[in-house]
This record gives structure tokens, C-alpha cells and sequence, in this order.
């Protein structure tokens, strides 16, 4: 039991902190970079990150579980995760649309960015590769997509900072937020220490 | 015969060269940075993603391109994906037999080709509107322009990384130089080797690139085509193909606004 406890809290932190989605393995940076220019739009989008992400890997983990190992064709992993991830998104769009107005009022907007979002497809074959069962699976999921929410919200609370900055011209926009992010992922290097 | 036959190959050729440097996926366009920041440690893991990714992108722009009257508009994008991935698939089972190193520099970055905003951008921007010859070489352009962005960018940063390039020392970081009295020794700045490094290296590009673009536009040339990546917000992604829905609920939209058009006429 303790040792459950322990793998978990691991993921948890080692997923969340030490090797953090956007900071050091570059997963999800379109939205990272071109939704954090608000805290307010930033939180939204790491909320409907979590959302996807948390779903999306119960639902690869159990199909490839129950369906692609049993019929031994676990080689179609990558065709399969992308299509049902892709699928979900927009079921789960269609309804929040329908069933629930208040959730898909805050995370509705969000959604379609991330159908094809290279953080879920990402997430789903890491868990593979690690040989998670599906309780395994989510939890990681969730705390990557934490970590993923964690950055988002740093970078957009220091973007509405520097926005009254005097910057050199040709690093007005897109360069600095990078070199924001470059030096937040030097911050990240320090939480290696921690596992 | 002969004419036409002339005209195939000078529009092949300008497809071709459209794609690897007019509107170089990287430099230009921004597309795929995801992969782009991620595999470029070295000029060599550069060179093999680039390489990987032209392979994927030429076959799926041919396949696509045949397929192109036959696959209904609305579930466009889910038979894109899936022709795409079977073809990462098979990319990757041929990498993990043959060139196993790469296979395992690369790693979990070879099945994300999939969802390479380059790949599924050229099928819904090229391959689907043009015949398989175009489409080819359009594909062959953009994946060898790939290549090349992410071979410079690996090179820069495994020199300043590491002071080699290719894995051959090119620089003196054990041996110092000798000329005279001065002791000339290279001191590696390792974090380019890291992730914050990728950063700041795209981040010397993009700068680079708004240079570029000012002076274009002080000359009053059309400069519209430079993007950076997501620059505004996600949705501009959306012309590149990154954010199209899975089901396009849109194209069934408007054809009965069309419809409601006809009739109205």
C-alpha cells in the first residue's frame, strides 16, 4: 500500500515539476505560447488541459488495455490514440455545449485548440512506454496537465508584466515571451533535485 | 506535348523551391515547433528528424493528393490523420529495425510526427486542392526545408553546446590552441545542449526573423508570409491546419447556407 502511495506520489511530482510538459520536453507549446497573454485566458486553457488530458489517458490507457493488447495489434497505438483523442475532444465539446452552458462557457473556447494538441497524443504513448496500468495512467496524465497549468499561468503572470517594458525592438512579441520561457525552464532544471 | 511537359517540370521546380526556402516551414512559417525545439540537441538528431519528417510528408501528400476527390469534406481531417499516422507507423517500425540509434535519440518524438501542424497544414493547404506531381514535390520541398531549419538550428546548438558538430570536435575544448603566448580553449556552454537552450536559440531566430520582416517592409515589399508561430493567439494556427475539428461540423454549415443562397436566387 505504502509503496503505491509512493510510485504515485513520484509521478505525481515527476510529472508535474521535475520533467514538465512544456518546460523540458516541449509538448503543448502552441497553446503554452499563444493563449498566455492573460492570467484569466491562461487558467482557462490549463483547465481544459487538465480536463482533455485526464480523460484522454483513462480512455487510451483502457482501450489499449482491453482492446489493442488482447488482440495483439498494439503497434496501431499511434493511428488509434490520435483518432479516439481527437474524436474526444470534440465529443466532449459537443457535450459541455449541450448539457452543461456554465462549463463550456469557461472551457468551451478552449477546446477545439486542443484537438490535435501534441501534449494529450504525447501523454497517452509516454503512459504506454511506462507500462502504466490505467489508475496509473490518469494520475500521471493529471499531474503532467497540472504541470502544464502551473507553467501557463507563471508565463502569463509575468507576460502582463513585462508588457510595459521597454524591449529592443526586434524582440518586441515573440522573442522575449521565449527567452521568458527559456529562463523558466532554467527555474524548472532546479526541481531535478527534488526526486 | 512537349509544351506541357515543360510547363509539369517549371511549376514542379518553383513547388519545390517554394516550399524549401520561400516559405521555409521553420524560418517562415513557424510550423512544427514543437519538434523543432525538442530533437535539435544535435545537428545529427536534427538532420534525422528532418529526414523522418520528409518522408512521412512526401507520402502523405501523394496518397491525399489521389485520394483527394474521393474522401467527403466533412470527415476530411480524421481520414488526413489517419493516412499519416499509418505512414508515421510504418516510418517508425522501419527506424526501430534499421537505424536503432536514431530510433532511440528521437523517441517518443517520432509517433508525435502525427501531429506535426506541417504535415496536416500541407494536406489541407496543398495536397487536397493539387494533383499527386505538385503535391509531390511540394511535399519533398517543405520536408527538405524542414530538414534544413532543423539541421542549422541543431548545428548551433551542438557547436555552442559542445563545440562538435556531426560528433567531430571542431572547436578546442580539451586540447587548447597554441599560437604564441596565447592559449587559445573553447569553454562549452552546456545549457544550449539543454531545454532552456531551445528557447533561446528560437528566440534569437524569431528576433532575427522580426529584423528581417521590419527591413522588408521599410522597402515596401510584402512581408505577410513571415509568421511567428502562434504569434497573437492559437487561433491563427488555424489556417495552418493545427486546429481544425475533427468532424467538421462547418463544411455541412455551409453548404446550407449555400443552399439557402441557390434558393433564394
Amino acid at each position: 500500500m505504502l509503496d503505491v502511495v509512493k510510485d504515485l506520489l513520484v509521478i505525481l511530482i515527476g510529472s508535474s515539476l521535475v520533467s514538465n510538459v512544456v518546460l523540458s520536453q516541449f509538448l503543448g507549446l502552441c497553446p503554452f505560447l499563444g493563449v498566455s497573454k492573460k492570467i484569466e485566458t491562461a487558467a482557462g486553457m490549463g483547465g481544459a488541459v487538465i480536463f482533455v488530458i485526464t480523460l484522454a489517458s483513462a480512455v487510451a490507457a483502457a482501450i489499449y488495455r482491453f482492446i489493442l493488447v488482447p488482440l495483439d495489434i498494439a503497434y496501431l497505438q499511434t493511428i488509434v490514440f490520435i483518432l479516439v483523442i481527437a474524436a474526444l475532444v470534440q465529443f466532449v465539446e459537443m457535450f459541455l455545449k449541450k448539457y452543461m452552458q456554465g462549463l463550456y462557457q469557461a472551457l468551451g473556447v478552449y477546446l477545439p485548440l486542443i484537438t490535435t494538441n501534441c501534449a494529450v497524443l504525447g501523454i497517452a504513448l509516454t503512459n504506454v512506454q511506462k507500462e502504466y496500468g490505467i489508475g496509473y495512467s490518469i494520475v500521471s496524465g493529471f499531474s503532467t496537465a497540472v504541470g502544464f497549468l502551473v507553467a501557463i499561468v507563471i508565463l502569463a503572470g509575468i507576460r502582463e508584466k513585462i508588457e510595459y517594458n521597454d524591449i529592443p525592438e526586434s524582440f518586441k512579441g515573440m522573442p522575449i515571451v521565449l527567452i521568458t520561457a527559456g529562463l523558466m525552464a532554467i527555474a524548472f532544471c532546479g526541481f531535478s533535485g527534488l526526486l | 506535348m512537349s509544351d506541357t511537359a515543360v510547363k509539369e517540370k517549371k511549376s514542379a521546380a518553383s513547388v519545390f523551391f517554394n516550399g524549401l526556402i520561400k516559405e521555409n516551414p521553420t524560418f517562415v512559417l513557424m510550423l512544427g515547433m514543437c519538434p523543432t525545439l525538442a530533437v535539435t540537441t544535435s545537428a545529427m538528431n536534427g538532420l534525422g528528424m528532418g529526414l523522418t519528417t520528409t518522408v512521412v510528408l512526401v507520402l502523405s501528400n501523394m496518397i491525399i493528393s489521389l485520394l483527394r476527390n474521393i474522401i467527403p469534406d466533412k470527415v476530411r481531417i480524421p481520414a488526413f490523420i489517419v493516412i499519416i499516422a499509418s505512414f508515421v507507423t510504418m516510418v517508425e517500425l522501419l527506424l526501430e529495425g534499421f537505424i536503432p540509434s536514431l530510433y532511440d535519440a528521437l523517441g517518443i518524438y517520432i509517433p508525435l510526427i502525427v501531429v506535426n501542424c506541417i504535415i496536416l497544414g500541407r494536406a489541407e493547404a496543398f495536397a487536397s486542392k493539387n494533383s499527386v506531381i505538385p503535391s509531390f514535390f511540394d511535399g519533398l520541398g517543405m520536408g527538405l526545408g524542414f530538414a534544413l531549419a532543423l539541421t542549422c538550428i541543431g548545428a548551433v546548438r551542438e557547436i555552442l553546446g559542445s563545440g562538435e558538430l556531426f560528433g567531430f570536435a571542431i572547436l578546442p575544448v580539451e586540447e587548447p590552441i597554441k599560437l604564441g603566448f596565447l592559449e587559445l580553449k573553447y569553454e562549452p556552454i552546456r545549457i544550449f545542449g539543454l531545454a532552456p537552450g531551445a528557447f533561446f536559440v528560437l528566440a534569437a531566430l524569431t528576433a532575427t526573423q522580426n529584423k528581417v520582416k521590419r527591413s522588408l517592409e521599410a522597402k515596401g515589399k510584402n512581408a505577410d508570409k513571415i509568421q511567428s508561430g502562434c504569434n497573437s493567439d492559437c487561433a491563427s494556427c488555424g489556417d495552418s491546419g493545427c486546429t481544425h475539428r475533427f468532424y467538421d461540423t462547418e463544411a455541412d454549415e455551409k453548404k446550407t447556407v449555400a443552399k439557402e443562397e441557390n434558393k433564394d436566387a
